[in-house]
């Protein structure tokens, strides 16, 4: 059993704040392809489509049969340990301000032997489930577990750098208006989140769910509107540097193309909210939590973008919403430049249709505010940082991996009428 | 040769100096949470007002500061003008570009229905109200401003649009009195000091918003989301409300002043 993780003490003010410092960043090109894999939570390995030869470390040919052609795939995440040590000392930085340090060699069940980080759960010659997950430094890397749950298996401190558990963590979700909003409040403090800060905009408005989401224990409403550069400036001057994980919940969202709009005046709106509302918490937010990113056990560990699958490609039912939700994306990874380096991973979260107002005459399947909220939550603690949700979305990200121009030409010239 | 003010001028401008006549503020500040008219969702909405600095003595402008900001011609207190309305999208010179610049001063009435707000939010004025008001402080002049004075401007947050399930109770006048002062007094405009000249549920009045259908029709102005009107005497001041110079706007926000002579005491 590991250690149950206690919550973390106040932070004594008269010590600095521990720089970020970076486990091995050198990858080479064909090895990125195991971190996008890592990145969704997925193991998968180099497979020859020639003889099935599964091949570890990355390389450019099959070492059986010479074939050139290795695809990346989803391999079964079973193995075994069978030789294990702890390091003690090393010459790298982050190592060496986490020492002591498991790392052990296993047999996957697919055939190759791997050099991973050991779960302190796991005793030597066990068997283990692997996962791959993306560290500090944003890369790729294994991590054995035991092939069982163990007693606060979460709290394992290997794991803990490779995930953004909520826990004992402090949290701020940008739009407590809506109900995705309130649920996301809920499912954070459900998963132990201590403070939750909620941001509402126009308390001028009266909004459903106000009351409800005011008794979720943890929460503080604050005044925020994402719109506003000068609200969003002074709620993080106000916080101060608390948030350790930001959910943007905030969208805006109207149906129709360019041609079935009269005039500008709602895209500027999807964009003040949905492009520039995310700017606006970046600039303001995103340094505190760059410079946190190594703050003990609270440190700042995840910013999570919200976005419509069809930020991938324009759908014309939502067509300018479409656009926005591109131009947000397209930030997002652009944030992941922002925090390299930081230890603070970027979460997208892809989802299909949502069961909301304005996107109400759409035909199910939807994606329930509670789902998304949940979803969420899942990908912190499992410290995935691109998820696909509901399946409108897992076929829309499926297509467009198989082709973006396909899929383009599906969303858009194959629903006459719409 | 130097040319003579008049007397009138003369009295004004050092009535000014001395302070006898003050000028009182009835403007709210241009804020970015002040509230707006909210509509349904599927229609445009009001922008809020929202500034963008451009520069503040940094790399982008060293020794200068300076922001740009953006809203709606219908932003914090605000001037209609005509062609706001359907009513008056066919009169001349009724876009805020075009309103001849004399209607921007002129006398103002105080009605005062700070009690009666009180004690019903949904209050309406009525023309008897008027003429109760016109017994005790003289017919108002053609000419005139109006003025509803509900302490409405005292409200903050949620308080102010007053916004419920069944939409805003916010008090306003009805299409009678309105009437009364466009047909009877031949009045310039009629202000207050709610989000708009209507009352909050005047979408179930007949004509629906008659303040904006009526005043708008006849070429008549609005102000609204007014403050201080408390400070303002029934008669006697004289409102400055000038807006924005927008081509063929529909509306502005403006500095909205009273001049008002203080009895000395």
């Amino acid at each position: 059993m590991t250690d149950a993780l206690k919550r973390p003490p106040k932070k004594d003010p008269q010590k600095r704040t521990t720089s970020p410092t970076l486990p091995p960043f050198a990858r080479s090109r064909k090895a990125v392809a195991f971190t996008t894999a890592a990145a969704e939570g997925r193991f998968a390995l180099q497979v020859c489509p020639e003889c099935e030869h599964v091949t570890y470390p990355p390389r450019e040919t099959c070492p059986k049969c010479w074939c050139m052609h290795l695809a990346w795939r989803d391999i079964p995440d079973g193995g075994k340990l069978i030789a294990e040590t702890t390091l003690r000392t090393s010459v790298n930085t982050y190592f060496r301000e986490r020492m002591p340090w498991r790392i052990g060699t296993v047999q996957l069940d697919a055939g190759p032997t791997v050099l991973a980080h050991i779960h302190g759960d796991v005793g030597e010659f066990e068997r283990v489930r692997m996962i791959a997950r993306t560290d500090k430094s944003g890369q790729g890397v294994m991590l054995a577990l035991p092939e069982k749950e163990t007693e606060n298996m979460a709290d394992d401190r290997q794991l803990r750098t490779l995930t953004c558990s909520p826990k004992f963590r402090r949290a701020l979700v940008t739009d407590g208006r809506t109900e995705l909003g309130q649920r996301m409040a809920k499912a954070l403090a459900d998963a132990g989140a201590t403070r939750i800060f909620v941001g509402v905009a126009e308390e001028w408005r009266p909004f459903q769910g106000s009351e409800e989401l005011a008794a979720i224990p943890g929460v503080e409403i604050m005044p925020l509107d994402i719109t506003d550069t000068i609200s969003v400036n002074e709620l993080a001057a106000e916080m101060g540097d608390k948030a350790d994980i930001l959910v943007n919940t905030a969208e805006y969202v109207r149906p129709g193309s360019p041609m079935q709009r009269h005039g500008v005046t709602l895209a500027r709106d999807e964009m003040e909210t949905n492009y520039f509302g995310l700017m606006r918490l970046i600039q303001a937010f995103g340094p505190g939590m760059k410079a946190r990113g190594a703050d003990g056990d609270n440190s700042a560990c995840a910013w999570v973008n919200l976005l419509s699958v069809y930020a991938l490609c324009n759908w014309p039912v939502y067509g300018t919403t479409s656009a926005s939700q591109a131009a947000a994306l397209s930030l997002s990874q652009g944030l992941r430049g922002d925090f390299a380096g930081s230890g603070v991973k970027v979460v997208n979260v892809l989802f299909g249709p949502l069961e909301e107002s304005w996107r109400q005459p759409l035909p199910p399947p939807k994606v329930t505010p509670q789902r998304l909220a949940d979803t969420v939550i899942h990908a912190l603690t499992e410290g995935i940082e691109n998820v696909t949700l509901g399946p409108v979305a897992e076929d829309v990200v499926r297509r467009y991996k198989e082709d973006p121009f396909v899929l383009e030409r599906e969303l858009t010239q194959l629903q006459p009428g719409m | 040769m130097k040319e003579q003010p008049s007397n009138a001028l003369n009295l004004l401008a050092n009535a000014l100096t001395t302070g006898s006549i003050e000028t009182v503020d009835l403007t709210h500040t241009l804020d970015p949470d002040f509230p707006v008219i909210v509509l349904p969702p599927e229609f445009g909405q009001c922008a809020r007002f929202r500034v963008e600095e451009v520069s503040r003595y940094d790399e982008r402008g060293p020794a200068w500061y300076w922001r740009n900001f953006s809203c709606s011609e219908h932003t914090g207190t605000h001037f209609d003008a005509p062609i706001h309305w359907i009513s008056g999208k066919d009169l001349p010179d009724a876009a805020v570009d075009n309103i001849p610049a004399a209607a921007f001063v002129r006398p103002v009435c105080v009605l005062d229905c700070s009690k009666e707000s009180l004690a019903d939010e949904d209050f309406l004025l009525t023309p008897e109200f008027i003429q109760d008001w016109e017994r005790e402080h003289g017919e108002i002049p053609a000419g005139s401003w109006v003025l509803m004075r509900t302490d409405w401007s005292k409200r903050t947050g949620a308080e102010y649009l007053n916004m419920r399930e069944d939409g805003a109770h916010t008090p306003g006048p009805t299409g009678e009195a309105i009437r009364y002062l466009v047909e009877d007094r031949d009045i310039t405009g009629f202000g207050t000091e709610t989000v708009g000249t209507d009352a909050g549920q005047a979408t179930h009045l007949s004509p629906p918003y008659p303040a904006h259908y009526l005043l708008h029709g006849s070429g008549k102005y609005g102000l609204q989301c007014l403050a201080n009107l408390d400070s303002l005497p029934p008669t006697g001041a004289i409102l400055v409300c000038p807006p924005l110079k927008i081509k063929n706007g529909s509306g502005s926000p403006l500095r909205v002043l009273a001049l008002v002579e203080r009895s000395s005491a």
